[in-house]
């Protein structure tokens, strides 16, 4: 696993519930909501790996856990084998720059009364970049990177559509120069066109730096488009890990195969063929005991119900957590 | 719902436009749009944001009246919607025209319980007694698959998760039984798996109620899965229209056929991703000719001078663009 750049072991998050005082006087424990029950896996250098689940799952929770906006209750985030939450390594800056994150909303992640240059030059004085003479020339530098005019850098937030916005968030992200991008559903909020070409400049990018990139989204095509490995998480587990394409064309996980088969296909003719998932995520404060999916899940048998099926590689597929995978698969 | 007898259509839109803006600045952000809605009828309204399919959507029914200009005709049952005055109006929308919001986290009242909301609409638009509209909202809601209907009536919509939010509205508007129904983005902000819940959903209630649906959209999936009928819009105006597997298939207009080709489907993986070139026009300085003729890879001097025609003849396959996109060569399906 020498190749891995980040580890994630174990990985637990449980946001504290609000006790009101009858509830103090009652003895009643708060109730947690537990966003992330032991998560671990590795990213590897120079791939993309995809996070998917639906919404509430855990996926963004993950993402911001690896850039410390949030700490973990228990389990650890290793950076080339240093865990990033130690006193110690807390304290040290470089890990920030190292792994850059980009986020959703193309319209509140960026200051509106600051300019692009502001935004950028920020970035790269904060993290000493560079001198302040090499400022204009590294900014102009990332303008041609990220595909935008020179002019962009006098403009501010508002002059620019959602797309463009993307590219500035993308050009802070890279302006420190990072090893690592976190991109949590990066092109959600745009149309598809402008989508292909937010997705085409990643990957270009990331051939050209050499970036490892964590790319959480629930648009299935575009993981699938852009992803080497792809992980499935439900209810802050992951339940199927793999190969991208082997995950996609044959889901093992119950609720891989729901999950992918939900999502519209351009056909006219695949219409009305899909497995049907009933009923909703539970609520992440009341995680259903024994498989987490079993209230959902059409194979579901008295094991599901009470024991919690582990992570285990499967033949000629990825890694799955479920007690009756090879059944499943041979159907 | 392969073959359909030819019936007179319940809807017909022609030469729709809708234009905002005040003293020297106009923005037409619908222009001259046409298109009809038959009984258990689905048509997809597509497009790019700024297309103008919502507008589309809010003009028949008059909800862009305070803002903008709508003229051209919307027949409603032999009469044109556009002249009619905002009293007879709102006996029409809710009850027999419904429509369903985008945001179903902003579109129901947070002050009232579904109960009280869902009751509105009925005591506006039926003759029932309060135990009758009673039944009704519990049947509603039993309907469009909310468990424990009779107690959820009096929650308020901030118990209810973003799925069974959407699932309200759409008892809202059913609750009346309208004839036709507006869909502006009902799935936009749901989970696939949510989302494929609620358009199975909508796609019963249409055949059970002979209902027709406008479904505006930006997923081409939804409408491959879902439609019956398809206009593709873009600046303001529809580029091509006609039965969904013909449009999908075969798109002949070089907008469709950009469309489709950005979709990350049938793929090799991490390849580049076909995307239009350029953006969309901005509608305060439209092109003389073929709004998309500036990003058109099969463009003509003609189409920067001229603009091209969609014929209207309703239900059949219509394509405003003089160079015909015939073979598609090496495109995505």
């Amino acid at each position: 696993m020498s190749d891995a750049v980040l580890e994630i072991r174990d990985v637990n998050l449980a946001f504290q519930g609000k006790r009101s005082v009858l509830d103090v006087l009652a003895n009643r424990p708060s109730r947690d909501v537990h966003a992330l029950n032991g998560v671990s896996l590795d990213l590897k250098r120079g791939e993309t790996l995809g996070v998917v689940g639906e919404s509430g799952c855990g996926k963004s929770t993950l993402a911001r856990c690896i850039v410390r906006l949030h700490e973990p209750t228990g389990g650890e985030v290793l950076f080339q084998g240093r865990d990033v939450f130690e006193p110690a390594e807390r304290r040290d800056r470089t890990y920030n720059r190292r792994v850059q994150m980009m986020f959703q909303d193309p319209y509140s992640s960026l200051n509106p009364r600051m300019t692009t240059r502001q935004i950028l030059s920020e970035a790269l004085t904060v993290h000493e970049m560079c001198t302040e003479d090499e400022v204009p020339s590294m900014l102009s530098g990332l303008m041609d990177l990220v595909q935008l005019p020179q002019d962009a850098l006098d403009k501010y937030p508002h002059e620019f559509s959602g797309g463009q916005r993307q590219r500035i968030a993308i050009a802070r992200a890279l302006a420190v120069e990072p090893e690592v991008l976190i991109a949590d559903e990066l092109v959600s909020a745009l149309d598809v066109s402008v989508q292909a070409q937010i997705v085409n400049l990643l990957l270009d990018l990331q051939e050209r730096l050499g970036l490892t990139i964590l790319f959480v989204a629930h648009d299935l095509r575009l993981v699938r488009h852009v992803s080497n490995r792809v992980a499935v998480i439900y209810l802050g587990r992951i339940v199927e890990i793999g190969d991208s394409e082997t995950l996609f064309a044959n889901p093992s996980h119950p609720y891989s195969q729901a999950l992918l088969s939900a999502a519209p296909s351009l056909d006219p003719d695949e219409k009305g063929k899909k497995i049907h998932l009933g009923g909703e995520l539970p609520s992440p404060m009341d995680i259903p005991p024994g498989c987490p999916f079993h209230v959902r899940c059409r194979h579901k048998t008295p094991k599901c119900t009470t024991e919690l099926p582990a992570l285990r590689p499967l033949e000629g597929r990825g890694t799955v957590a479920c007690h009756h995978a090879e059944e499943i698969a041979n159907v | 719902m392969t073959l359909k007898t030819v019936h007179t259509p319940l809807l017909s839109v022609d030469g729709l436009c809708t234009t905002f803006g005040s003293g020297d600045v106009s923005i037409p952000a619908v222009r001259d749009v046409g298109f009809s809605v038959s009984k258990g009828e689905i048509l997809g309204l597509v497009g790019e944001s700024g297309s103008g399919k919502s507008v589309t959507l809010r003009s028949i029914l008059g909800l862009s009246r305070r803002y903008g200009d709508t003229t051209g005709s919307v027949l409603w049952k032999g009469e044109n919607l556009v002249s009619k005055n905002e009293a007879d109006m709102r006996r029409i929308r809710g009850g027999e025209i419904a429509m369903i919001f985008q945001e179903p986290m902003t579109s129901l009242n947070p002050l009232l319980t579904v109960g009280v909301q869902i009751d509105e609409t009925l005591k506006s638009h039926t003759g029932l007694t309060a135990t009758e509209r009673k039944a009704r909202a519990i049947e509603m809601l039993d309907l469009v698959g909310i468990p424990a209907a009779r107690s959820r009536l009096g929650e308020y919509p901030h118990q209810f998760s973003g799925g069974m939010r959407q699932r309200v509205m759409i008892a809202i508007a059913l609750a009346a039984r309208p004839k036709l129904l507006l869909a502006d983005e009902p799935t936009t902000a749901l989970d696939v798996t949510i989302q494929a819940q609620i358009l199975d959903l909508i796609l019963s209630l249409a055949q059970d109620f002979d209902m027709g649906v406008i479904l505006v959209t930006h997923d081409l999936g939804v409408v491959a899965q879902t439609c019956d009928q398809v206009a593709v819009m873009y600046a303001g105006r529809i580029v091509e229209q006609g039965a969904v597997r013909e449009v999908l298939r075969t798109p002949q207009h070089p907008y469709t056929v950009g469309l489709m080709r950005s979709v990350p489907e049938n793929v090799p993986p991490r390849t580049p991703l076909y995307s239009i070139p350029g953006t969309p026009p901005s509608l305060l300085s439209l092109p003389a000719g073929c709004a998309f003729a500036p990003r058109c890879p099969q463009r003509t001097d003609l189409c920067a001078q001229s603009r091209p025609l969609l014929a209207t003849e309703t239900g059949q396959r219509a394509v405003a663009c003089f160079n015909q996109v015939k073979n598609r060569g090496g495109a995505a399906a």
